[in-house]
């Protein structure tokens, strides 16, 4: 059965969706037709070191109201024009969702308009997918949190390969520091290993772990690292072969999920999507299968408010909400446990 | 003959003096920098003749290696006529898909046994023969070691491929293929094993019980 397609004239109103899953707090405003009006975002930054969750949490709480009012100027409505209220319900940190959640919450309860609890994978595809115009991908998720390569199969989100230990990420988030390198603010860790690699042209052997369609970052990392610290190799060099590495494995569990679901279109998104490297890779890979490769707009590829929105809007259609009482946030809510009964509608 | 363009490789259908034999032939990855391809390929072209040798001997149906060529990373195997498990495995009445899948069970008990870790338990890599065997394909991603890590991954790949393209079925056959397991592979071993796929499972990233 095949459903006509839901535009603004048919139903009029905005989806708030909230961002809290790690270090960015976001809101963005989404028309139920599927048009961002607004998409703002605030980032934690540590002093040193990686993500503190309860230090990110605080953070959030003090920009949540700044963050959001922001949101609304830029959409250009006010509270009233609102319809329902999004935030992602997990995974992620535990801190960090329940100050997403009690803001959604309390606007839900405020506005008596409907709460919808958002898995963060399914809109980070969801996002992809609405931007890029791609209908049934297999799709690589990459951030740092999570390695996920995914494609749908009746009615949910199948995860084909996964990391068994670290995110890509994370890997990169590490390495990064561990090298003694800091990022400016705003600016990925992954992105300073990306222009370093550029500049580098002799490749040294790392591991390469690759089974099945499942991936493991940490030997890579740990051998990353050392080679670093034996001072042999240049650091443009280590990037340059660290990043072939670990992008090189990525590339080829994606192409092993696209040969064995036998889908026509690749779509990367999250927070690494960014990199144009691994952008390069998937598309030749991509290419010399037939396949059609998508990669998620720069404003949508890092964690953000209006992707909560516009999945948020998607189960709202098909009247998945959730009661406040039962709004608990899930730290380790798996992709492949959610059901997308929008899926289908939207394919054919 | 083209018969099938996989992700890592190309099967063609070869008359080898006489014999119907399949062609593995290993591309470069135009996505890869030569060298890390060209280490990759070789790395598992020799190793996968030999891992084919050894599951042999541990008495695990595999095709006949025929000739090997590191250089052009090709492998020319013996044909195997048949259906692959993925292909038949959901359309089986339900005592027909346990007795399949506890007959893979056997087998996989048998390589682990053995120290081979395949590597790549997926049900397209399983061909069904019209005389009923199992004879399982594809060792490229596999691995010889007695360690039981390499052992819970194996078995927590297969589970997963098992739930992501026979999800209907999912528990009942992979419960059928743990009792294979245990068939040849005996308690204890079956019990270690289930040990670390749980472990695994639980080290993976967003797991409900922990």
């Amino acid at each position: 059965m095949c459903l006509p397609p839901l535009v603004g004239s048919v139903q009029k109103g905005h989806c708030l969706g909230i961002e809290s899953t790690a270090d960015d707090f976001g809101a963005g405003v989404v028309t139920l037709g599927g048009e961002v009006l607004a998409n703002v975002n605030d980032t934690y930054v540590p002093e040193k070191g990686g993500i503190h969750p309860r230090e990110a949490a605080r953070h959030h709480a003090d920009v949540a109201e700044k963050v959001i009012l922001e949101s609304l100027k830029r959409a250009k409505i006010g509270f009233n024009e609102l319809t329902a209220i999004a935030f992602s319900q997990g995974p992620g940190l535990g801190p960090c969702l329940r100050t997403g959640a009690t803001a959604a919450r309390a606007l839900a309860s405020y506005l008596s308009i409907p709460l919808v609890g958002v898995n963060h994978c399914v809109a980070h595809i969801e996002i992809g997918k609405h931007a890029t115009g791609a209908r049934d991908p297999v799709t690589l998720y990459v951030s740092g949190g999570n390695t996920i390569v995914s494609a749908y199969e009746a009615g949910r989100y199948r995860v084909f390969g996964e990391t068994l230990d670290i995110a890509v990420g994370n890997c990169l988030d590490v390495f990064v520091r561990e090298a003694g390198l800091k990022a400016e603010r705003g600016k990925a860790p992954g992105k300073v290993v990306e222009e370093f690699a550029a500049k580098g042209e002799r490749f040294t052997s790392l591991p390469y772990t690759v089974k099945g369609m499942d991936l493991s970052f940490s030997g890579l990392l740990t051998a990353a690292v050392s080679l670093l610290r034996e001072k042999k190799v240049g650091l443009e060099d280590v990037c340059f072969s660290f990043q072939e590495t670990a992008f090189s494995m990525l590339t080829e569990v994606t192409e092993r999920a696209l040969a064995h679901t036998e889908k026509g279109e690749v779509l990367l998104t999250g927070g690494v999507a960014a990199n144009r490297r691994l952008q390069a890779m998937l598309r030749t890979m991509a290419e010399d299968h037939g396949a059609q490769f998508s990669v998620v707009p720069r404003e949508y590829s890092a964690d953000n408010g209006a992707m909560i929105a516009w999945a948020g809007i998607l189960s709202h259609r098909h009247g998945v909400t959730v009661p406040i009482e039962k709004s608990f946030v899930k730290l380790k809510w798996r992709l492949d446990t959610v059901e997308v009964p929008w899926v289908e509608e939207r394919k054919c | 003959m083209l018969i099938k363009k996989g992700a890592e490789a190309s099967l063609y259908l070869e008359d080898w003096y006489g014999r119907k034999a399949v062609l593995k032939k290993r591309a470069p990855k135009r996505y890869r920098i030569p060298e890390l391809d060209r280490e990759i390929q070789s790395r598992r072209t020799k190793h996968e003749p030999q891992v084919i040798h050894r599951a042999q001997e541990a008495g695990v149906p595999t095709p006949i290696v025929l000739f090997v060529d590191v250089k052009e990373a090709t492998i020319v195997m013996e044909y195997v006529e048949g259906e692959q498990v993925k292909q038949v495995l959901n359309g089986l009445p339900q005592d027909e898909r346990r007795r399949l899948c506890t007959h893979i069970g056997e087998h996989v008990g048998k390589l682990h046994s053995s120290g081979i870790v395949h590597g790549d338990l997926t049900t397209s890599n399983m061909i069904l023969t019209p005389m009923g065997r199992v004879v399982f394909v594809d060792f490229g991603l596999s691995e010889q070691t007695w360690e039981a890590e390499a052992r819970g991954v194996d078995l927590h790949l297969m589970k997963r491929a098992i739930a992501s393209t026979h999800f209907m079925h999912a528990d009942e056959c992979f419960d059928a293929v743990m009792a294979g397991y245990r068939k040849s592979a005996g308690k204890k071993a079956m019990d270690e094993v289930l040990g670390k796929v749980s472990e695994i499972e639980r080290r993976g990233r967003y797991i409900s019980e922990r």
